[in-house]
């Protein structure tokens, strides 16, 4: 029998195979992220003052329409060819397909805002006044909060007509409380107004809440006609 | 449909389009459920217990076509705990292909298709083997080489239903046929009817 940790890591070796070939969701990413820090830097064309202010809102706002794109592309690879009806009538557990998948998705994201931090820095003129170690566990939390909901939800409206405008639809509302701590925290550290403990914590229990939910759900979804 | 398949025997499975055949190994395979009524495989209702036991080619080649053969299979492999790259390469090699081809399933003709994907559907050595319309879309040569694998996997000792409109290619193999409509098997009879084949052989020839 297959155990959850080795399926895991085979369908994080594929899903990483695939987009090392295709690249098409971390480049549509990566255009997305770009036009949206090239675009607000010249509307606003901020001081430094102002953009400690705004870039939190901002960056996260990048980072979260960027990932709808991955996370759609994500489960399409698995729609092509219909791959996934061989996983499903396969002994392999559920949540293997699930975590493979948030955490490759993780990866992407990471890599992409890996990529676009420095542009922030550079076109906004950016100098956290707080401690700016605190944006690595902010980072951290934050993707994986955004990856996590939207990986299940992403897999629930795989088989709707129109799951590219389903997707936020459905993962917005309920990512607020972690869009809003992920943009408290990244503010808190940029001005160093304030301690960013409180919204981290609120980001941790995001995560372990609904990564748990997540997984002891999805094999309903993924069995789901 | 009441129906009962007994272990290493081929049965055909005819009917028009809409009839029910691919829902039939779907719901069997446990990728659609049962309106009413339950599948029983080798004694248990439990899904789980007969996963294993069963192989699924479906009506598509259920293969990432961005990867290679052996690195599809290798996926797939490791799925039901099979960690053995040769096996791998000789699931392969029984299907007619080479196991060191570097082009992408994507590049794959349809026969090449066809095949891996029974490599994929037989990679844990199932007991039971689902197949729908394995011959379609393939040329003359190679639904012959499909329906000689098909033969060999009996020979075997695999029970195997194959949801097909090309009667010509089991007539050799098939050991009973179905006839469904509207859900509902019309016709169950040995072999298939020297009519069907003869029908099949014309459209074919």
């Amino acid at each position: 029998m297959s155990s959850l940790a080795s399926v895991t890591a085979s369908n994080l070796r594929k899903d990483i195979r695939l987009e090392w070939r295709s690249k098409d969701a971390i480049n549509a990413m990566l255009f997305f992220a770009l036009l949206v820090v090239v675009i607000f830097s010249f509307a606003f064309d901020p001081t430094a003052e102002e953009s400690r202010q705004i870039v939190g809102g901002l960056v996260w706002v990048a980072f979260l329409f960027a990932a709808i794109v991955a996370l759609n592309q994500a489960w399409m690879r698995e729609l092509h060819n219909r791959v996934l009806d061989a996983y499903r009538v396969s002994p392999a557990p559920a949540n293997a397909l699930f975590l493979g998948k948030a955490v490759g998705n993780f990866l992407f994201i990471s890599v992409v805002e890996g990529l676009l931090v420095p542009l922030f820095v550079v076109f906004y003129n950016l100098r956290p006044v707080g401690p700016a170690w605190q944006l690595v566990p902010v980072f951290l939390l934050g993707t994986w909060a955004l990856v996590v909901v939207g990986t299940f939800f992403a897999a629930i409206s795989l088989r709707t007509r129109s799951r590219e405008v389903m997707l936020p639809l459905i993962l917005f509302p309920v990512s607020i409380p972690a869009v809003l701590a992920m943009v408290e925290a990244t503010t808190m550290v940029l001005t160093g107004t304030d301690s960013p403990q409180f919204w981290i914590t609120l980001l941790l229990v995001y995560d372990v809440v609904f990564t748990t939910v997540c997984l002891l759900l999805f094999e309903t979804v993924l069995h789901a006609e | 449909m009441t129906a009962a398949f007994q272990s290493g025997r081929v049965y055909a499975i005819f009917g028009d389009n809409g009839a029910g055949k691919s829902t039939l190994l779907r719901v069997i395979c446990g990728l659609a459920s049962a309106t009413a009524g339950t599948v029983m495989i080798y004694g248990s209702r439990e899904r789980s217990a007969f996963t294993s036991r069963l192989g699924y080619m479906g009506h598509a080649p259920l293969l990432y076509d961005e990867m290679t053969g052996l690195e599809n299979l290798r996926y797939f492999a490791g799925l039901y705990g099979i960690g053995d790259g040769a096996r791998c390469e000789q699931a392969i090699a029984a299907v007619g292909l080479d196991p060191a081809l570097t082009r992408r399933v994507g590049e794959y003709s349809q026969g090449m298709r066809q095949r891996m994907s029974l490599a994929r559907a037989a990679i844990h050595d199932p007991e039971i083997l689902l197949l729908d319309e394995p011959f379609s879309n393939l040329d003359p040569g190679s639904a012959r080489a499909m329906g000689q694998l098909v033969a060999g996997m009996r020979d075997r000792g695999k029970t195997i239903l194959v949801v097909t409109h090309q009667a010509a290619h089991l007539a050799e193999i098939a050991d009973e046929s179905l006839w469904m409509s509207a859900g509902r098997i019309a016709a169950w009879e040995r072999g298939i009817a020297a009519a069907d084949r003869s029908a099949a052989s014309a459209v074919l020839s």
